[in-house]
């Protein structure tokens, strides 16, 4: 949906009236509109990464390759000498991580965090001006520049902690991983992918992805998590997929329905919000809470002028 | 330097010269390790095929010119782990002249330079160590009554290729240094009109020069060079990208001061001034004296970055240098941070709208009782209610 400038002052039009109805929350409920549209189906050539955990050696080189093809300066905010962030940030699109429990277990897991690029995306749908967008053809979840106020509404609204925004400068920015679209347009795979020298990060139609993915658990009985793909169901679904021998929310894939995040949520909301309803009754709740307790208190003040024969100050 | 001897091929020369096979494919072996990549000689060969094309080759006459040096990139050449290996690059190639290692000297060493420069001419690969001093017409420097400059313009004029060894000759090195007294420079701004390869390094490695002679002999071109004249296949790479002790960078291990518990056990020696990485050069793959360890850095000497012009004699010998191409250390962040950054941003949030809300409600009703003030709040909990899913 390309968004114009008609549509852009007309949606702010409507986000005004709605401010003066129902106060805050409105942006929200555009949020709504703009999403209403797409509902969450795979797109027809979605691409997609399959990250499987026990092929993950740990190298991080895809995390340099990903910093050199994104043109990102070296996050070394936290160590001068070293590309060391604590997560992913404005300057660190993906990452590895280590899960190591210290109660003395033995078991391990690497996991590299990214951009899971949902089936349908909780970013977009929380994005009010559809700065964040999700391709059409491929799936890819992206950002424009143009369209973003700096609200970081998709910051809170993905479950996965992904977009990231720029706080050094003016001009808002949001720093997530964008497949390398640059390079795909180039036929090129992405950079991490196309350095992993384990094959444990690999890109490629979505669908394929899955089938290698199933087949790798038919293959290895007993060796992959609850035997099943994240990503294949969890909130919609996910273009991104993991494998793992560990449970998946050690690694940080949290535990989620199968019901995506925009449709769960937005249900609510049209019902909260149809006819302005929350809005009026919540006005006239405050409305009544006043008169309320206007009229005791003029009773009250009566009473004092009686027994002190002094007009109270009102 | 006789007619006859010129003709021989290197391996014929080997063969009178009594060197054994295993000599010979020995030292290719070196070469082979020592440029593995960027040179057409190496690619994709074996080094039994490599000594049958070095074997076939007309040994290459090689002519050796000094000029404000201390002799150190000579001495590399000759200070090989073995004699043998020495007296062997000395059998590859021809060196029909070289001020250091002739017995002549006087008229009759002008004469041997003259002899050699005819008999050669356009063949001959001119070798030049030191820097060229141009100040007041080149007046620092006199070789038998001519002037160095002089010198090199006429012996450069008929040779086929010019190689600069070690910095000196590369950009001028320790003689250009400030105040530059000789107004000294390196061979490439005194020769133009011929293709010129830079090896820098204080020595450089000899074993560079003997690629690129063979090379150029061999395959008839000169390797591929940087933006410096120095040849890729020995140039490309800075020392910390191959560096033995990254180890300890990486894991953030640094020797702090000479002699203590760091140094002693061979950790980083960044902090003490090594410029390894801002400098490009092979020392950390390719040994010099055929021995590993044999370098500063392998005998816990911080890189000085001999090979740099903008580095070596222009920044303090213990200044610390940045890191151009930043890499990820050897440890990895937690799964989950100690404190929840989203959760942290979501309860804000929250807050902030309840707050908000409650206190448009205290301003819009004044002396409101307490009662009324928390139900006034509580109707809008749903609101704010509604608001957490989506950041949930």
């Amino acid at each position: 949906m390309a968004i114009t400038r008609r549509d852009l002052l007309h949606k702010m039009t409507t986000g005004g009236a709605a401010v003066a109805a129902g106060g805050a929350v409105s942006t929200v409920a555009l949020a709504g509109i703009a999403h209403a549209e797409e509902e969450g189906k795979l797109p027809p050539q979605a691409v997609g990464m399959l990250y499987d955990a026990t092929r993950c050696i740990g190298c991080k080189t895809c995390v340099v390759a990903c910093t050199q093809a994104n043109g990102l300066t070296p996050d070394t905010r936290r160590d001068p000498l070293h590309q060391a962030p604590a997560d992913l940030n404005n300057r660190t699109k993906t990452i590895i991580k280590l899960y190591k429990p210290v109660d003395g277990k033995e078991e391990f897991s690497y996991v590299k965090q990214q951009c899971m690029h949902c089936i349908d995306p909780a970013c977009a749908a929380a994005c009010m001006f559809g700065g964040l967008k999700k391709d059409v053809k491929t799936g890819i979840v992206s950002w424009n520049g143009k369209l973003c106020v700096g609200c970081r509404y998709c910051e809170i609204a993905c479950p996965y902690n992904v977009p990231k925004f720029r706080w050094e400068g003016f001009n808002p920015e949001i720093v997530k991983c964008e497949f390398c679209k640059d390079r795909l347009a180039k036929g090129l795979e992405p950079a991490c992918t196309a350095v992993c020298p384990k094959k444990a990060v690999i890109f490629g139609p979505r669908q394929q992805l899955l089938d290698e993915a199933k087949r790798r658990i038919a293959d290895n009985p007993g060796k992959y998590y609850q035997e099943r793909v994240f990503g294949e169901h969890e909130a919609g679904g996910t273009q991104v997929l993991y494998l793992s021998h560990v449970p998946f929310d050690k690694i940080g894939l949290p535990t989620l329905g199968d019901e995506s995040i925009p449709h769960k949520y937005l249900k609510w909301q049209k019902r909260l919000y149809s006819y302005l309803i929350v809005p009026v009754g919540l006005y006239a709740a405050l409305v009544g809470t006043i008169r309320k307790n206007w009229k005791s208190h003029e009773e009250h003040m009566q009473h004092e002028e009686k027994t002190t024969g002094l007009r109270a100050q009102l | 330097m006789s007619e006859a001897k010129q003709q021989l091929t290197i391996a014929e020369h080997l063969e009178a010269s009594g060197v054994s096979r295993r000599n010979f494919v020995q030292l290719c072996g070196m070469l082979m390790v020592s440029a593995p990549v960027g040179l057409a000689l190496t690619k994709g060969n074996s080094v039994t095929k490599m000594a049958e094309m070095i074997g076939k080759t007309k040994r290459p006459s090689v002519i050796w010119l000094h000029f404000q040096d201390c002799t150190g990139c000579t001495e590399t050449l000759l200070r090989t782990s073995t004699p043998d290996a020495a007296s062997l690059i000395l059998d590859v190639i021809s060196l029909d002249y070289h001020e250091t290692l002739m017995a002549a000297s006087g008229a009759q060493a002008e004469a041997a330079l003259q002899h050699a420069v005819e008999e050669n001419a356009g063949k001959f690969v001119l070798v030049v160590e030191g820097s060229i001093p141009l100040k007041d017409d080149g007046a620092y420097l006199e070789l038998g009554g001519k002037r160095g400059v002089n010198v090199l313009r006429e012996v450069a004029s008929k040779a086929a290729a010019v190689i600069s060894i070690g910095s000196c000759a590369s950009w001028g090195g320790v003689p250009s240094s400030d105040p530059n007294p000789t107004g000294a420079v390196g061979t490439d701004s005194v020769i133009t009109d011929k293709p010129v390869v830079n090896l820098p390094g204080c020595p450089p490695n000899p074993y560079n020069l003997l690629a690129v002679v063979l090379e150029y002999v061999t395959m008839g071109k000169l390797p591929a060079l940087d933006e410096y004249g120095r040849p890729k296949f020995a140039y490309d790479r800075v020392i910390h990208e191959n560096c033995p002790r990254r180890a300890h960078f990486d894991a953030g291990r640094f020797a702090a001061s000479f002699g203590d518990e760091g140094h002693r056990k061979g950790w980083c020696l960044y902090k003490l001034g090594c410029k390894g990485p801002v400098t490009h050069a092979a020392c950390a793959t390719r040994h010099f004296n055929e021995t590993p360890g044999v370098w500063p850095i392998g005998i816990g000497a911080p890189c000085v970055g001999c090979t740099e012009k903008g580095v070596v004699w222009k920044l303090a010998t213990f200044e610390t240098v940045p890191i151009h191409q930043v890499t990820p250390p050897d440890n990895y962040p937690p799964v989950y941070a100690s404190n929840g950054a989203f959760k942290v941003g979501a309860a804000t949030l929250v807050g902030a709208v309840a707050g908000a809300v409650a206190g448009a409600a205290v301003m819009g009703s004044k002396r409101l009782p307490e009662p009324a003030a928390a139900a006034a709040s509580g109707s809008e909990a749903p609101k704010s209610g509604s608001k957490t899913p989506l950041g949930d």
